[in-house]
Formats: structure tokens, sequence, C-alpha cells
């Protein structure tokens, strides 16, 4: 009896995937077919067949046959873009889904790619509240961007797509539900405030040294007692005084070594939040940064590739 | 105008093109209805259409409701001002197509412009209940591409094109369904009875009056609409002797003639030559059906009348009409003349036309009891008298006969056989005045007689002892050509520059479309439904039947349409192909290709299971690399060889 039943179901999902495996993810690449589009009137769909048999019944009792001929001319087109609804969406593929980056709390934009044989106009994507429409050139690509609302750190399965179409004539919609077997990564959301990370090197020279670098910082007025060759002459025509030119040497930034043992007084996420906070503070000033994590170690190092790459460490802490 | 904006009104407004399509479908709304509306209501309409398509490029945003609100009840105004009513067919239709053009004034968003849509598509069909012509079919249906075109306007992401490119998708959508459309219409079952009220005729339409005083033909001497269409069996009479007779008339008061019909049995017909023919009538106001000569019995949507005219059964109706008929060429009609008919035949009005009745008189003493000598000389008095055939003649006095006689000797069909009747009356011989058609246009083509208003004509009867009444065409005295070929040629060019004769004759043979149009479209009712299968011996089709009939063809045109939407391209890729087949070998011995599996990956993997086929795998794969890789055009044999190979292939089963 059960294997008569398990065989009933796989028959089922066999034959009716939209129907059983709306629960479950698919791999990509998701082809539409015949089995899996839905297709009803819109409301328009609705009112307009009503129209119609409004049309008919006047044609036919006032026995006016060129009424009835354009009363059956419009049924039968209206009939048609029923088929024309399901063909724009039977046959279109789902090839590729790239997910971007975002911290949790943010959205996160998704970027689908679609292929087909053939052209295709008027196709829309809802994903939750965001709706996007796309068509496909004769180049059988298209690609939807669309914005993933996250909400906490970690992998986020992908929630069901709906891909639905009322071309040509607004008149049925055709629809089908798809569930990528695809997830994404969001990045913990840093914490707002809190102390910086504590420095290996404490070199003691903050301040930025002016007038002995070479490159121009600010111009400022001038003051007794500054070089001759530090006045900038021309900017210096045009204002009431003179103008000195300050210059800095660029500060040589340590390395911050952000370390997991380091905040061994807060909770699991309060760490991750910190770390989160420090590797974005590295990333915005431009520091070298290396991440000690406790089952993973990133090697110093700095760009948006380094960053990315140690989020998505803490992103997968578990 | 805040009350009147909607919640939901943060929907993005329609495109330029879309709000373009949507007013050009109703520009032409209001152009198949602007033959029955009021000349102001229309132009205002068409005005305030294209001061809204205007401000919406110039302005963009909708009209507010300050300005709606008094112009919808402008418009109510208006139509019960110009109508009377609000209720019925004309006042309703233009009532319809004011508030499709008030509609355009709000229609923003896509939401309104379907709603305007769908309403002006139930105003096309509206205005074929009006006219259902060829030219106006065509012009309605034409109506419907700019409202297809709109529909899809209003769907995102398009590729864009132009105004007039847009149309060809919706009449290619059109076109495509064209046969399911002729199918539907060929089967939706007719009502053999109104389900409510047939609409009433409020239009007057032209057609033989029954009553005739000299002047009141001019109008429809000069109509050029088809009157009725005639085909025979057999040879059509000469067309000295197309003489179709509508109302006979005997009552004559000094200014009319009058028909009036009399309960009597009709008159004895001695016929030696019948001709068979079917006749289709316009829409027309006559209670008579026009028939050829004397007809020999009544066809079925009319009976006979004492003077054997053909008397509607129904009332006139907005719908041409057919009937067969059968008539003598050559006859001897009422051959005894009974004393009542006599009395009448011979009543004239005291006190009128004293020199016409003195003139009769004095051709009675001179040639005695001689009666076709009388008509005879009436006949040589209008032929050598000076008369004149013109369509416009001098007005005439109280007494009318003597001034057309005597003074102005001008005039056409009703002077003459108004005057000739009243001469005969006065010589003592039963004369009536007979009114119908003459002549009329024969198409080569479609083998049948157009007999238009123009053809209307106006001739007398006269009672000869032994031969009955007998047709005299006082006009034909007169004007021959009237007779021999026609109003136009008689007229001369008294009718305008647009009836010369190529043109007219254009006409005349164009008149072949719209028979066809009115025979096979639009008289296409429930008899001639019926009658659908005969051809497949059944010559009588039920209701039942048509709508089996008519869900199997549906059932087969659905076939049709699945067909071609689940028709996939096949993949013109022939080596991919073979690898399908292929893989679908190997997976139903359990050997499945993921999605994410390299050819090379998934050959080895096939080889490890199937160990027997080892080699023979590994010649594939070899074969699928070379092609796949090893050329930037692989050799057309090379792909052959791999197909063949796949196709051979048979993969044992798996041995565990």
């Amino acid at each position: 009896m059960r294997g008569f039943l398990s065989r009933i179901q796989q028959w089922g999902e066999r034959r009716l995937p939209a129907l059983t495996r709306y629960r479950r993810p698919e791999t990509l690449p998701i082809e539409l077919h015949r089995r899996r589009i839905y297709i009803v009137p819109t409301g328009f769909g609705v009112g307009f067949s009503i129209l119609l048999l409004v049309m008919l019944l006047g044609a036919l009792n006032y026995a006016n046959n060129a009424a009835l001929l354009l009363t059956c001319l419009l049924g039968a087109a209206t009939s048609a873009s029923m088929l024309v609804a399901f063909r724009s969406l039977n046959g279109l593929r789902l090839s590729h889904i790239h997910a971007g980056n975002a911290i949790a709390g943010e959205t996160l934009t998704l970027t689908l790619e679609f292929d087909s044989s053939r052209a295709r106009s008027a196709i829309r994507v809802d994903l939750g509240a965001s709706r996007e429409a796309f068509a496909v050139d004769a180049s059988g690509k298209a690609c939807v961007q669309l914005p993933l609302s996250t909400t906490r750190r970690g992998w986020q399965p992908l929630p069901r797509l709906r891909l639905w179409s009322t071309w040509p004539l607004g008149l049925f919609r055709a629809w089908s539900w798809l569930y990528p077997q695809q997830q994404v990564l969001v990045w913990p959301q840093p914490e707002f405030g809190g102390p910086p990370p504590r420095l290996p090197v404490d070199d003691g020279q903050q301040r930025p040294r002016l007038h002995q670098g070479e490159d121009l910082a600010a111009l400022r007025h001038y003051r007794p007692g500054d070089p001759r060759r530090h006045i900038a002459w021309k900017a210096s025509a045009r204002h009431d005084g003179l103008l000195t030119k300050d210059f800095e040497q660029p500060e040589t930034r340590s390395e911050w070594q952000l370390d997991w043992r380091h905040l061994s007084g807060l909770n699991h996420e309060a760490r991750i939040a910190r770390l989160a906070r420090w590797l974005g503070e590295a990333q915005a000033q431009g520091r070298t940064y290396s991440l000690w994590l406790p089952d993973q170690q990133v090697e110093a190092g700095n760009g948006p590739r380094h960053y990315a790459h140690c989020m998505s460490a803490l992103a997968m802490l578990p | 105008m805040r009350l009147w904006r909607r919640t939901a009104r943060n929907e993005p407004a329609i495109d330029t093109h879309a709000f373009d399509l949507l007013a050009l479908t109703i520009a032409i709304v209001l152009l198949v209805h602007a033959p029955h509306l009021p000349i102001w209501l229309s132009a205002v309409l068409a005005a305030m259409l294209g001061l809204r398509w205007w401000q919406r490029r110039q302005y963009p945003g909708h009209t507010s409701a300050w300005l709606k609100l008094p112009l919808i009840a402008l418009l109510a105004g208006a139509v019960v001002f110009s109508y009377g009513t609000i209720f019925g067919r004309e006042p309703g239709s233009a009532l319809a197509v004011g508030l499709l053009v008030l509609k355009l004034l709000e229609t923003e968003v896509s939401r309104d412009a379907r709603v305007g849509i769908g309403f002006g598509c139930f105003a096309l069909m509206a205005a074929l209940l009006f006219d259902q012509s060829l030219l106006a079919t065509i012009l309605v249906m034409l109506g419907l591409l700019p409202a297809l075109a709109a529909l899809r306007a209003l769907e995102p992401a398009r590729v864009p094109t132009s105004l007039p490119r847009e149309l060809l998708p919706g009449l290619g959508l059109v076109a495509a369904t064209l046969p399911l459309a002729l199918v539907a219409f060929l089967l939706v079952p007719r009502l053999s009875t109104p389900l409510w009220g047939a609409p009433n005729r409020s239009e007057a339409r032209t057609g033989l009056s029954d009553t005739m005083s000299p002047g009141n033909f001019t109008e429809l001497l000069t109509d050029d609409r088809p009157a009725l269409r005639v085909s025979f069996d057999g040879t059509p009479p000469a067309s000295a002797l197309r003489y179709f007779r509508a109302y006979v008339m005997w009552d004559y008061d000094g200014h009319r003639w009058r028909h009036a019909e009399m309960r009597r049995v009709p008159a004895t017909l001695e016929a030696s030559d019948t001709v068979s023919y079917r006749v289709s009538l316009e829409a027309s106001d006559q209670s008579v059906l026009p028939a050829l000569d004397v007809p020999l019995e009544a066809p079925a949507p009319g009976r006979l009348t004492a003077d054997r005219e053909v008397a509607r059964r129904a009332r006139p109706t907005n719908d041409s009409l057919d009937y067969s008929l059968r008539s003598a060429l050559h006859y001897r009609l009422q051959a005894d003349l009974p004393d009542y008919a006599r009395r009448r035949g011979l009543q004239l009005p005291a006190g009128f036309n004293p020199r016409a009745i003195a003139l009769a008189r004095q051709w009675r003493q001179q040639q005695g009891s001689d009666d076709r000598a009388i008509v005879q000389a009436a006949l040589t008095l209008f032929h050598d008298g000076g008369f004149r055939y013109t369509l416009s003649p001098a007005p005439l006095g109280q007494d009318a006969v003597d001034d057309f006689l005597f003074d102005t000797h001008e005039g056409f069909c009703e002077h003459y056989a108004a005057a000739f009747t009243v001469l005969m009356r006065a010589a003592g011989i039963p004369a009536r005045v007979v009114t119908g058609y003459q002549g009329g246009y024969w198409n080569t083509f479609g083998n049948y007689l157009l007999v238009r208003n123009s053809d209307a004509h106006a001739w007398s009867e006269v009672w000869l002892s032994g031969r009955g009444w007998v047709r005299i065409d006082p006009t034909a005295a007169v004007r021959p050509e009237r007779v021999e070929l026609g109003a136009t040629a008689a007229a001369g060019n008294q009718l305008g520059w647009y009836r010369t004769s190529w043109l007219h004759d254009l006409r005349n043979r164009w008149d072949i479309v719209n028979r066809w149009w009115n025979q096979g479209v639009i008289g296409f009712d429930e008899m001639r439904q019926q009658g659908l299968l005969t051809p497949f011996g059944i010559p009588h089709t039920e209701t039942a039947t048509l709508g089996l009939l008519l869900a199997v063809a549906c059932g087969l045109f659905a076939g049709a349409g699945l067909f071609w939407a689940l028709r996939r391209r096949r993949a013109n890729d022939p080596v991919l192909a073979a690898m399908r087949v292929l893989e679908r070998k190997l997976a139903r011995r359990g050997i499945v290709r993921r999605p994410s599996e390299g050819p090379q990956h998934y050959f080895s993997r096939a080889a490890r299971a199937l160990p027997q086929q080892r080699k023979a795998l590994e010649q594939l794969m070899q074969c699928y690399l070379d092609l796949r890789y090893a050329h930037a055009e692989p050799a057309p044999e090379l792909t052959r060889e791999f197909q063949q190979a796949a196709r051979d292939f048979q993969p044992r089963r798996v041995v565990k």
C-alpha cells in the first residue's frame, strides 16, 4: 500500500510538477511547460466576455448578421488571445540567478537570466511585493533585476517567484510558480557605535603631519613665518589676503588585525556585529586588515573583494 | 476633485501610444455613428475628442471632475433636447457615443483605457444596427484594429514600434482567427422569434408612396440606392417589358391619386406567357411588394389584392425581403369589368380640368366608339404636342392636368400618367394609374436585374373591351429612351456630374458585391441556416444539430490552436538533438545527466555504469568532443556519424 501511494505520488510529481512540487525547490535551469502554466481570465477578460455575450444576444435578437459577424470576430480573437498568453510563457527558461550582496535588513539585488528560443513580450515577475516587467528580444536573452528584502545574516533561500503575463490583450492571465533551489548569502549587520579595534602597534602618530609631505592638503590664510614658496600666488590674487598651501604626508595606516578572540566579553551575534563594523570601517579608511575567526583565518589584505570575502566568512559563521 | 480620485490611482499613466490608439478607436466610433447623429452633436464630440488629444500631448493629466460632471449633464440634456427622450436606439446610441468621448477625458490609467475600449467595441457593434451595408461593416471592422492595438499597447515592456505598425498584429490576430469566426457565424443558431421587441423603424426609408401627385417622385428619381434585385429563371424579359407593378391607384381628387384596397377576390387572369423570378427587396416603407407585370399567385410573404398587387402580410421592417414569384408577360386581366369597377374607373372630381375633359369629349365624338383610336389620339398628342421630359418641371396650378397639357408641356412620368388617365376617364374609357419600377440594370456578371429607386415609374392601365386591362405608358410616347434605356438616359444630364455614365456604369457593376453581401451575409437568416446542410443530404438542420456542429468545430479549432501553442521550435542543433536522444536512453538505465555535468564526466560515468559498453561510449564521447571542440565548423559527415551512432546505441541492462 505504501509503495502504491508513493508510486502515485511519483507519477503525480512527474505529470504535474507545479502542483506537487510547489513547496519543493528545483534546480536551475527551470523551463516552463504546459504542465506548470496556469491560465485564467482577468477581471477585464470576464467583463469583456460578458460584453461579448450581450453583443451576441443583441445581434441575434435583431437578426443583424453584420453585428453577429463582428461579435464572432471579436470572440474568436479573444479565445485566440488565451493561447497567445499561454505561448508567451511556454518554453521560457530561467537559466541563472545572480545574487548581489547586502547587509541584513537591506535589500539585495537579484538578477534573473531568462532565455528563450524566440522573442516574447510583456512578461512580469513577482517576488514578494516587487514586480518587474521584461521582454525577451530576438536574441533570446533577458536579464531582470529584482530587489529581495533580507532580515538576518547567513544563507537565505530564495522565495517562490511568480512569472505571469497578460499578453496580448490583457484578457487572460497566464502564470507559473518558480521555486529555484538557490540560496543567497546575507552579510551580518554591523553594530552602531562601539569601541575601535585594539591596535596591535600603537605608534602614537595619530595626527597628520602637516607642512612636511608632498601632497597638497588645503589652502589657509598666511601666517607669518610661512615659507615663501608655499604661498599660493595665483589663488591669493583672487583673494583679499595671502593664502598658503598646506602639505601633508599621507599617514601610513597600520594594519588592523581583527580577532574573534579579543571579543570574549560579548555574545556570539554581538561579536559578529562588532567585527562587521570594524570590517566596514577598515574598508572605508582603506586600511589593510586581516580577520581571525574560530573556523577560519583570512590573511591580511584590502579592497572590495577582500571585504566581501571577510563579510561572507562572517555571514557563514554558525 | 479629490473626491473623485480613487486611492488606487498610483498606477502609472498610460503612454502616448496607447492613448493615441484609444483616441483613434473612439474617432472611428464617432465616424460610424455620425450618419445618424445630429450634425452639431457629431461636430461638438469630434471637437472635444481633438481638444482632449491635444491637451494630453501638451499638458498631461486628466480633466477635472468640475468639467466632467457638467459635460455629462450637458450631453444628457442635448440628447433629450434633440430626440425628446433618452431611451430608444438613436438617443441611446447618441448618449453612448457621447459618454465614450467623455470617458476619454478622464482616461489616464490602463483600467480606464480598457473600459473605454470595451465600451468602444460595443458602440462599434451598435453602429451596425443602423446600417449593415458592406461599406459600413468594413469600416466598423477597421475600427477593431486600433481597439486591439490599444489593448496591446497597454501591456508593459513591449518592443517600441511606430503607430501604423502597432495595428498590424491586431490584423494578424483577426486574420488568424477568421476561420473560427466564420464557422461560428455560420453555425450560431439564429433565433426564429426575437427575445425582446424588434427595433422600431424610425428612419424613414424612401420607397414608393401609396399616393401620387405630380412632383412627389422627384426625390425618388434622384435616389441612386438599390430598390430591388431580380434574378430570373431562364431568360429575362426584354427591357421594354420590365414593368414592376407596385400600387394601383383608382381614386383621384383633383390633386392626388390614392391607393385604396378593396376587399375582393383577385381579378381573373388569363396568362399566355409566364416567367418565374426571385426578388430581393431592399428595406422600404412600401406596404406592397413590387411584382413583374401581373403575378399569377402570391409569394409567401404577401397576398394578392383585387387588382393583383402583392400586399405585404407583415409590417415593413428594416431588413431586406426575399420572395419568389411567377408572372404573366402576356395576359388578359379582368376581361369582364364589373359595374362598380367601371364606375370607379371613370370617376373624375367635379370642377377640375375643364379643358382636358372637353378635349377628351371631342375625341370621343370624333372617334365614335373606337376606344383604341382615342388611346392613340392621346399618345399622338403627347408625342407631337411639344411635350418635354424633365425632372424639374414648372409648377402646376389648381387644374394641374389642364396646366400641364395646355401650358407647361413639361414633366415626367407622373405628369404623363396622371394626364393620360384623366383624359381616358373623360373620354369614357375606364383607366387607372399604376406606379412601380420600370427598367433596371442587367448585371451580366451576376445574372440579375438591379432596379434602383431612380427607376421608379408611373404609367396607366386602360380597360378595353375584349382585352381587359392594358398597360399604356404615355411617357414612352414622349421619351422612348425612358423605357428602353432607363431613367438616367431619359433625364439626360439633369442629374449632376456624379451620375456621369462611366461612373454610373461602375456603380452598377459594383452592385454585384452589395448583392452578394446582402444575400450571403445579411440575408443569412434562420431559414437559410436550416438549409445549410442541404448539399450533404440533410434538408432541414435542427438547432440541436447546429449546436453540436458548432461545438465540434470549436473543438477542432481548439485542437489546432493548442497544436500551434504547444509546438516547440525544434533545436536546430543536430548534434545537441542527438545528444539529447542519447541522454534519454541512458537516463532510462538510471544514468541521468546532472545539469552541471560536462559531457566528458557524464560519458565516463556512463562507461563506469555500463562496463560492457565502455568502448562504444568512449567512441561516442570522442566523437562528441571532436564535434564540439575540435572544429570551428564541424564536418557534416561527422555530424551524421554521431547522429547515427546515437540512434543505434542501445544501453544494456546495468549489471550490478
